[in-house]
């Protein structure tokens, strides 16, 4: 069974349609990359699967999106519930005006969990997953709005990890960083692969070809192709695919 | 021609900066010097510790405690139901309220900040007390309660104001950061949006304790005008600034001592007001600092 899947998707904003009957599936512990010129859906389509769109008032959606083959957006399922299990890392590192520690712990603190000895373990055990441990091993009751922008990045990313989701989902998570902090998080999202399900929009070539298994182009809201990454950056079937990675636009 | 023009509005607009200044500089001298002949003759120390204030009688005391206990307690009181209230409206308009609702609601608050403040204590005395008598027996008819309870309904469009361009200045991303993670509406204005504007939050319960220090109108009308060193709610009692309304307004000589109480008393409501404008200048300052 996929992780994720898509069926005949479409999204419209009042009047305007950004997603047009994209179907796709998504297998578990795999890195997918979403690329594609900027308006044409990415980010919409990624956020379907945590549903962040619900809170704009003019969102509307048909189809349907599962994990693990139930339905997300059925009217029994928890929202709260969902995001556990599908965390969100933004383009713009956005860690809380909290310290460090309080930042990794959030999402348990806001399930109830006080056992400071599971906290600690957490805080530490993400951190190394996030590979932050050793720079903020020493200061972790500092603000986290004092670290680098590479930092708090990768801060957030603990952040999501401190959850246990399965499946992380990024929005351009090194587009406002620089390339060493760039690297860094691609380095991750690379290690991050063997347990959880990672889909990725980003608008770096190199980048999706480095870090993902497969990738899919996006064009006009649709899904133009959707395919192993070698298979789309060395033999891509549709034209407007190879125009786009050839970089004839977008 | 246009140049002479020119040269009296100048002039003018000097003038009256000048005028503005001069008239601080004049309040601030009046208020010292009179204040300075007034420990002259009253020492310091009966001042800031004797319990009683009675400075319009036979038997004179001059201790500021009572009036000090009265004010402190309306503001107590006023601030313990402003701050819930206006807190709760500034969250709901900010986190749960659709942009339409926001947008009459605010105007609303702000027409609500302009009532005038005898209106607020008529209110308190012919309808709050009469009420609360009938739920709290022994309640008497001039109180610190009733005075209070209204003065809060009155700094509420104050806190709820001020909070709430605090929670609309926090960045968005932060709310999807906690969504994003599983957080409810409730989690999220509490655990993340209150503490990141909570600058701000303290700056508007700051400025709410300066206007409830410095109100006049409706503890003069609602609370009796008695100086005693109470913190009970039920009694009446009397703030700094009714005193000060009571003497003025009274046929006390102007020059003796007794007219001298009221400028004592109005430094120490000076320096009050003054170190709660610090604080909230220092907070701002701070969290500045900190989050930028
Ligand atoms: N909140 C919104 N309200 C209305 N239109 C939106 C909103 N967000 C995005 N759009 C529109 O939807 C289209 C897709 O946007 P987006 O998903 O952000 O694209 P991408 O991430 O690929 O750059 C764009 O045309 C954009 O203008
Ligand atoms: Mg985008």
């Amino acid at each position: 069974m996929n992780k994720l899947e898509a069926r005949n998707v479409n999204v419209f904003y009042g009047p305007n349609q950004v997603i047009k009957d994209v179907s796709i599936s998504i297998k578990k512990n795999t890195v997918t990359a979403f690329i594609g010129p900027s308006g044409c859906g990415k980010s919409t389509f990624l956020r379907l699967f945590n549903r962040m769109n619900d809170y704009i008032d003019i969102f509307k959606m048909e189809g349907r999106i599962e994990i693990d083959g139930s339905d997300i957006y059925d009217k029994q399922i928890r929202v709260e519930e969902l995001r556990k299990q599908i965390g969100m890392v933004f383009q713009k590192p956005n860690p809380f005006p909290k310290t460090i520690y309080e930042n990794v712990i959030y999402g348990l603190r806001i399930q109830g969990i006080k056992d400071k000895k599971i906290l600690d373990e957490v805080v530490e055990k993400s951190l190394k997953q996030a590979a932050l441990w050793e720079e903020v091993k020493d200061k972790l009751k500092n603000s986290a709005l004092a670290l680098s922008g590479g930092q708090q990045q990768r801060l957030c990313i603990a952040r999501t990890l401190a959850v246990a989701p399965t499946v992380i989902l990024m929005d351009e998570p090194a587009s406002a960083l620089d390339p060493i902090s760039s690297a860094k998080v691609e380095e991750l999202i690379y290690e991050l692969k063997s347990q959880y399900t990672i889909v990725i929009v980003t608008h770096n070539m190199q980048q999706a070809g480095r870090v993902s298994d497969t990738t899919a182009f996006f064009y006009m809201g649709e899904l133009v192709e959707h395919d192993s990454t070698k298979m789309i950056f060395t033999n891509p079937k549709n034209e407007r695919t190879q125009n786009y990675i050839t970089g004839r636009f977008g | 021609m246009p140049r002479i023009k020119e040269k009296i509005i100048e002039t003018g607009l000097a003038l009256a900066a000048v005028v503005t200044v001069l008239t601080t500089i004049g309040i601030i001298w009046v208020l010292f010097s009179q204040t300075i002949d007034f420990f002259s003759e009253v020492s310091i120390v009966d001042f800031l510790t004797d319990t009683q204030w009675t400075p319009l009688f036979a038997d004179k005391h001059f201790g500021i405690l009572p009036l000090v206990a009265g004010t402190f307690l309306t503001t107590t009181i006023a601030i313990i139901v402003a701050l819930p209230i206006g807190l709760t409206i500034a969250v709901y308009l900010n986190e749960y309220a659709p942009k339409s609702f926001r947008k009459i609601v605010k105007p609303l608050l702000e027409i609500l900040a302009a009532v005038p403040t005898v209106v607020y204590g008529f209110f308190a005395l012919s309808v709050v007390t009469p009420f609360l008598q009938n739920i709290i027996p022994g309640m008497a008819g001039f109180n610190a309660l009733s005075a209070g309870i209204v003065m809060g309904i009155m700094i509420i469009p104050l806190i709820t104001s001020l909070s709430e361009d605090a929670l609309f200045a926090v960045p968005k991303s932060l709310r999807e950061a906690s969504y994003g993670m599983g957080s409810t509406r409730l989690q999220t204005a509490f655990k993340v949006m209150v503490p990141a504007a909570s600058s701000g939050i303290i700056v508007s319960v700051i400025l709410g304790i300066s206007r409830a220090v410095g109100e006049t109108m409706i503890v003069a009308i609602a609370a009796g005008q008695q100086p005693r060193l109470t913190l009970n709610p039920l009694v009446p009692i009397e703030t700094i600034t009714t005193y000060i309304v009571q003497v003025s307004t009274g046929d006390v000589a102007h020059g003796s001592l007794e007219y001298r109480t009221i400028f004592a008393a109005g430094m120490a409501l000076f320096v009050f007001t003054f170190i709660l404008n610090n604080i909230s200048y220092w907070v701002k300052k701070k969290f500045q600092e900190k989050y930028e």
